[in-house]
């Protein structure tokens, strides 16, 4: 049936169901707006849920109970090398991921948020045109763009589908075990998918352009990872370039420029996690007022408004850290403000988490952030050689960091690597938020033994009394 | 060794400048007094020059930076060498030999604002200057967002300046209040009140709550005005004289010599005639020409007649000076007062050009008017104001019968500091200044 155009009015038009979009389109409903999401999947997670966080975490962790089972023999217990069901490990990864879409899709139809499923362009600043959707026309009261970004290609090496050349998400859909991969790219996304193919088997070599891993993350942290990484891995390759990448019937020839013994190479597969671009083009923004920077992150003030105040944008697509739960906080103030609450993007500390194995974590400001600044600023290590809990689960390979300011003695920065970083590093990010000093967090009773205790004591070696450390001699 | 560039105590009213240009790159070998930056400090941009012969180890500021007196600009390492003093030392004679350089007013403006340099360069920041995110729990930030404060304004009582919840209600409730106190209140001396350090601060009201609002910084020149406006308003107690000067034989006398003084590059305008009243008069009452000393509880009389003329320009009020005025002829001030107020226009005036006024001369007269009560220029003691000059219906009263003839008057306002001088004192000399312009012969004579 033939109906001519339909255009139908919502109050909030969410574009982008990832967790910054759905975060968002659940608080506006929950504070009673009528809201839409329009996604190109239909369906609510977006690359996180889907290509993203959870896959990879989920893989991060059968690549632990690996490594784990080979650690267990030092303990005493010794286990068959394990049995890998490829096509079961996928399965298992899929299911841990339907799981989690249903529960949203769950979650937004109790909540009367509407799932379309389609490809949003503004046309101007007051309707959106949805392709491949029944309804092709929205009018909104307010929109909140949320379409995220997606890989950053190769310069001149298009990723093709199925192909020996993958981007994050080609990785993800672990199609097979290569025995030769070659990671491009030492940011965290290569480094933790690049260990789930070693856990699997794989021999992986990973290039990099910097002088060293993880730039984002001190160095201090990152080096102890390196440690085991380089146990792990085949080779790491910093200050090293891919100039050239060919992908024939037999594998992907490489060609590499800097400190390599062999610069021609070939690898059953690559992997380029180079870094990931914002998701604004092809969206109708230039029909709107809506600015952008150079790089195509669009802009944004304290309460996520675009320079068109109804029109509202978040996560990755306005650049920062693209982390989903810095999108998610975006999209819960973007709802808010339009909902006409005082919300504002305010957040003092941002944390971040590296899945390997040992983990990193971080957030507030990095030692060498203040560096560059030329803050001053006291940094207090405390190694887990020292804590009781790290050696009876035989990783002692961890170390707790506290970044404090000397005047005020205000924790400005944590950062944490060992296994469960990522679970501790919220302590740290409460205690930046909440403006605590030192002190407070030292004379906070933590469980013993835990690792936990590290952020205890790291925090009492800055007043010069931690119980498992020597105070520094005068 | 290395040595630390501050910026320097810049004088009377002056905290801060703006970084124009940096002239240096790290590592080049700088000549002891060579240019390394240039700095707008509020009205002017002055060129800062090293203090020390040696290479520049670090450049910690960068164009459109603003800078604070004490604040760290730049380090050098230096060649230790016995003989000559230490470079700190010298890096700090000569600081304050470039303060002096850059200073704004002559030396016993310094003088009358002793605090100003006694006072440590470097101050914890105040309650209202952090820079850089309020401590504060998350909640607590929402909190100041519904009572619509600023958390940036509330006066922290936690640890370590940590803002509590009970701080943001108690500041909500008090409402407009002015927090100048935070600000290190001016010390009082035998009761005379010194010069305060900046505009106090009041809070007003969030606007935004009643329609839309634009907030625009206070900078530069805008902000060198208020900051000395305010100073002189709260610090003098102004009185304003008025009279009125029938220039219409001044007028047929500007009109017959306009051309040919035009001819060698001047503009003849009524203000150079109004340069050479003043002097007049000035001479013949040095109080006029005078700065309070509240510190040596003294008037300090000047000897030299340096009139200041306010300009007004894009960039908002400049008030260049004109040095020894009384030494100079109509024809030579119609040239110079062209071309200082062009430069001023241009934006090309140097810091020393807007010091050492000894009175200010202030003509609104092009625009309209009948007339004003002009600010002093502090630490001045009088401002002569013009506001437009109008024929006139005049009875002559010095004829019989009475005639009334038209006449071009000219209203003249005499702004002057009650401390100082009383009001007969002012009439006076405001009539010795009618007298001048009312007679263009006597002019020449002065």
């Amino acid at each position: 049936m033939v109906m001519g155009e339909f255009t139908q009015e919502t109050e909030v038009l969410v574009i982008g169901g990832g967790p910054g979009g759905y975060a968002a389109a659940f608080r506006a409903a929950d504070l009673g707006r009528e809201v839409t999401i329009i996604d190109q999947e239909g369906r609510l997670g977006g690359v996180c849920l889907f290509r993203g966080c959870i896959p990879s975490k989920t893989l991060l962790h059968v690549a632990e109970l690996i490594t784990e089972t080979r650690r267990a023999e030092e303990m005493g217990v010794t286990f068959d090398p394990p049995r890998l069901n490829i096509d079961k490990i996928r399965k298992w990864k899929n299911q841990v991921v339907e799981r989690l879409a249903r529960g949203l899709m769950d979650l937004s139809k109790n909540r009367g948020v509407q799932v379309i499923k389609g490809r949003a362009a503004f046309e101007d600043s007051h309707h959106v045109r949805v392709q491949g959707s029944d309804i092709s026309r929205f009018t909104f009261k307010h929109a909140i763009i949320a379409t995220g970004s997606r890989a950053t290609p190769l310069p001149g090496f298009e990723e093709k589908r199925g192909g020996r050349i993958m981007s994050s998400t080609g990785a993800l859909a672990l199609a097979d075990i290569p025995e030769r991969l070659l990671v491009v790219g030492g940011g965290y996304v290569g480094v933790e998918l690049g260990s789930i193919y070693a856990s699997l088997g794989s021999r992986v070599t990973v290039v990099e352009n910097n002088d060293r891993l993880m730039t984002g993350a001190d160095a201090d942290l990152v080096q102890i990872l390196v440690r085991q990484l380089t146990e792990l891995f085949h080779a790491i390759h910093t200050r090293t370039r891919v100039t050239s990448l060919e992908e024939r019937e037999d594998g992907v020839a490489v060609t590499l420029e800097g400190a390599v013994d062999e610069p021609k190479q070939v690898f059953d597969r690559a992997l380029v996690a180079i870094g990931r671009n914002p998701n604004s083009k092809d969206i109708g923004i230039e029909n709107t007022k809506v600015s952008m920077n150079e790089r195509g992150f669009i802009s944004v003030d304290e309460q996520m408004r675009t320079s068109e105040p109804h029109i509202f944008a978040i996560g990755d697509v306005v650049g920062g850290a693209m982390l989903a739960h810095k999108a998610m906080h975006e999209g819960k103030v973007a709802a808010e403000t339009l909902a006409g609450e005082p919300a504002a993007f305010d957040y003092q500390a941002i944390p971040a988490v590296v899945y390997t194995d040992p983990q990193i974590a971080w957030c507030g400001l990095t030692e060498e952030e203040a560096r560059s600044r030329n803050q001053t600023v006291k940094v207090t290590r405390f190694p887990w050689s020292a804590s009781g809990r790290a050696a009876s689960l035989g990783l002692s390979r961890g170390m707790t960091k506290l970044i404090v300011d000397p005047e005020t003695q205000r924790i400005l920065g944590m950062g944490i690597v060992g296994r469960e970083a990522g679970e501790m590093i919220s302590e740290g990010v409460l205690a930046i938020e909440m403006g605590a000093l030192a002190q407070d967090l030292a004379l906070t009773i933590h469980p013993h033994p835990t690792l936990s205790e590290s952020e205890e004591e790291v925090a009492e070696a800055f007043l010069g009394s931690s119980t498992h450390i020597l105070p520094a001699r005068k | 060794m290395p040595v630390e560039f501050k910026l320097p105590d810049l004088g009377e009213g002056i905290h801060e400048g703006e970084i124009i240009e940096v002239l240096v790159a790290v590592g080049d070998a700088v000549e002891d007094g060579q240019p390394i930056l240039v700095v707008e400090t509020d009205k002017a941009t002055t060129e800062v020059p090293s203090p020390v012969s040696g290479k520049v180890a670090e450049i910690l500021v960068k164009p459109g930076d603003e800078v604070k007196v004490g604040q760290v600009l730049m380090t050098f390492s230096v060649e230790a060498e016995t003989e000559k003093p230490k470079p700190a030392e010298k890096a700090a004679a000569k600081e304050d030999e470039t303060a002096a350089k850059m200073k704004d007013e002559p030396p016993q403006a310094a003088a009358a604002v002793p605090e100003e340099r006694a006072r440590p360069r470097e101050e914890a920041p105040r309650a209202e200057e952090r820079i850089g995110p309020v401590p504060a729990a998350p909640s607590t930030r929402r909190l100041a967002r519904e009572l619509g404060v600023d958390i940036r304004q509330v006066t922290p009582s936690g640890p370590g300046g940590r803002v509590t919840p009970e701080d943001v209600r108690a500041f909500a409730e008090k409402g407009a209040k002015p927090v100048a106190e935070a600000a290190a209140p001016p010390e009082r001396e035998e009761g005379i009140p010194l010069a305060p350090a900046v505009i106090s601060r009041v809070e007003i009201e969030d606007h935004a709550r009643w329609g839309p609002v634009e907030r625009i910084p206070l900078k530069s020149v805008r902000r060198a005005t208020a900051r000395h406006m305010a100073l002189a308003w709260s610090q003098i107690p102004h009185v304003a004289h008025q009279d009125v000067a029938d220039i219409t034989d001044l007028e047929a006398f500007r009109r017959r010599h306009k051309a040919g003084i035009e001819e060698q590059g001047g503009a003849l305008s009524l203000t150079v005639f109004a340069l050479k009243a003043a002097v007049a008069a000035l001479k013949a009452h040095p109080r006029f020409n005078a700065s309070l000393d509240t510190a040596a509880e003294e008037i300090v009389l000047k000897r030299y007649y340096h009139i200041a003329v306010a300009v007004d320009s894009e960039r908002g009020l400049i008030v260049p000076v004109i040095r020894d005025v009384d030494r100079k002829s109509i024809t030579e001030l119609s040239s110079e007062l062209r071309s200082l107020a062009e430069r001023t226009r241009e934006g090309k005036t140097q810091v020393e050009e807007l010091q050492g006024g000894t009175f200010t001369i202030t003509n609104i007269g092009a625009l309209g008017g009948t007339g004003f009560n002009p600010i002093i220029n502090f630490p001045q003691v009088a401002i002569l104001g013009m506001a437009q000059a109008r024929w006139q219906a005049v009875v002559q009263e010095h004829r019989e019968p009475y005639e009334i003839v038209p006449r071009l008057m000219l209203p003249l306002i005499l702004g002057f500091d009650h401390r100082v001088v009383d009001g007969a004192d002012a009439a006076r000399f405001l009539n010795g200044v009618k007298e001048s312009l009312e007679d263009p012969e006597k002019l020449l004579l002065v």
